[in-house]
């Protein structure tokens, strides 16, 4: 799965629409016996590994579960601190499932005012005038492609660095938006955005997007 | 023109008659409503409004156009690429003051008013074609440009032609600061 998210911002900075494409990454679970080899730290409301990676699970991954049942943040179903049950050798063998933490609806609406005031700033900061703000932000594990409408909403896609055929694709979601969106008389403009029709259509665009993938031009 | 998923993008026509003929519906209903021309003419024009705040999106999404570096860039956009998306016809634009932020669209063939030849008597200070000016003074708005759009000239009312004023109502230097 090439593409990973899209997100879409109104005027004001707050996030209307967010989907997630990407198949859920594999969470491991294995079981351990008594000593962990592994470091766990508290991260956050999580506990996350901090060394010792070994076998699909790595720095960074959380426990969500043990023994089959869902951690609650730092504790366990039970009410237990999770590193507090893991330090205790009589609970042992114990098996724990690591795995990616997804971020939570609030911590996305967060990040997207972030990134809209970031934007903001990249814009003013520009040495020329009438700069387009910031139209992609690189790292070594994905790529994230903005653009910015003449009306001030902000298309955002997150997606594999060797994608193509994104600029394409953002100006093909916005041809979507102002379709299933703004033409359905129901919808407020700078509401979260709940259109069926726009959901299908967008997810279609996604998957024409990533078969076109990183050998072509896209669609 | 709604676009089913799995399709190709096809242009799904509508006939033009139906929409002529639902405009028409439209205002005759207003006048059936309000007994005043004034009260018809603001409510056209509130209703072209909340369109045009959505069918700018629309224009920019589908036209690609760049942003408009002054405001008669913005008027030749307006009357040579949106009205012929939108409307079929391209008006002739002509600037009106030296400062500037006036300007005329002048329409030869108004497809909305094929239909009618005159305006009845009692209601003599109709602007028929109202909902034209709201859509413009929306879909401005939305790009950051505010602006007063009326009819100054009006076929059904006699005028020699139909002509649309706009009058931007900021300064163009301010237009620099507006950003995000």
């Amino acid at each position: 799965m090439a593409i990973f998210s899209v997100y879409v911002v109104n005027k004001a900075g707050g996030l209307i629409y967010q989907l997630d494409h990407y198949a859920p990454r594999a969470d491991t679970e294995k079981t351990f016996s008594f000593p962990l080899d592994l470091v766990l730290r508290p991260h956050d409301e999580r506990v996350v590994v901090a060394f010792g990676q070994r076998d699909g699970i790595r720095v960074g991954h959380a426990v969500l579960a043990i023994n089959g049942t869902e951690v609650n943040g730092r504790f366990t179903a039970d009410g237990k601190d999770v590193l507090e049950f893991l330090g205790n050798p009589a609970n042992y063998p114990v098996s724990i499932r690591f795995g990616r933490h997804r971020l939570s609806s609030n911590e996305k609406l967060m990040l997207a005012s972030m990134f809209h005031s970031l934007f903001a700033i990249g814009s003013q900061l520009s040495p020329e005038v009438g700069s387009s703000g910031i139209e992609m932000l690189e790292t070594d594990t994905f790529k994230l492609h903005c653009f910015q409408t003449l009306t001030g909403i902000k298309f955002m896609v997150l997606a594999d660095p060797r994608q193509t055929g994104i600029d394409a694709l953002l100006r093909k979601i916005y041809e979507i938006y102002s379709d299933f969106a703004l033409k359905n008389p129901f919808y407020s403009l700078e509401m979260p955005i709940r259109c069926e029709l726009f959901d299908q259509n967008l997810k279609l665009a996604l998957e024409v997007a990533e078969k076109a993938g990183p050998f072509g031009p896209g669609s | 023109m709604s676009r089913s998923p799995g399709r190709k993008q096809e242009n799904h026509k509508i006939s033009r008659e139906l929409f002529v003929l639902t405009y028409g519906a439209l205002v005759a209903q207003l006048c059936k409503d309000y007994e005043k021309d004034e009260d018809v003419n603001t409510c056209l024009d509130r209703m072209g409004y909340s369109i045009g705040i959505r069918l700018i999106d629309d224009f920019l999404a589908r036209s690609a156009v760049k942003k408009c570096r002054s405001y008669s860039e913005t008027v030749d956009m307006i009357a040579q690429v949106a009205f012929k998306m939108y409307v079929g016809v391209t008006p002739t634009v002509s600037c009106n003051s030296a400062a500037g932020n006036e300007f005329s669209l002048i329409l030869d063939k108004n497809p909305l008013v094929d239909f009618v030849d005159e305006l009845p008597a009692e209601r003599a200070s109709l602007c028929y074609c109202n909902l034209l000016c709201g859509v413009i003074r929306g879909a401005l708005e939305m790009v950051h440009l505010a602006a007063e759009v009326t009819f100054l000239q009006d076929r059904l009312k006699g005028d020699a032609v139909t002509e649309i004023g706009i009058t931007f109502l900021r300064k163009p230097e301010d237009r620099k600061h507006r950003r995000n």
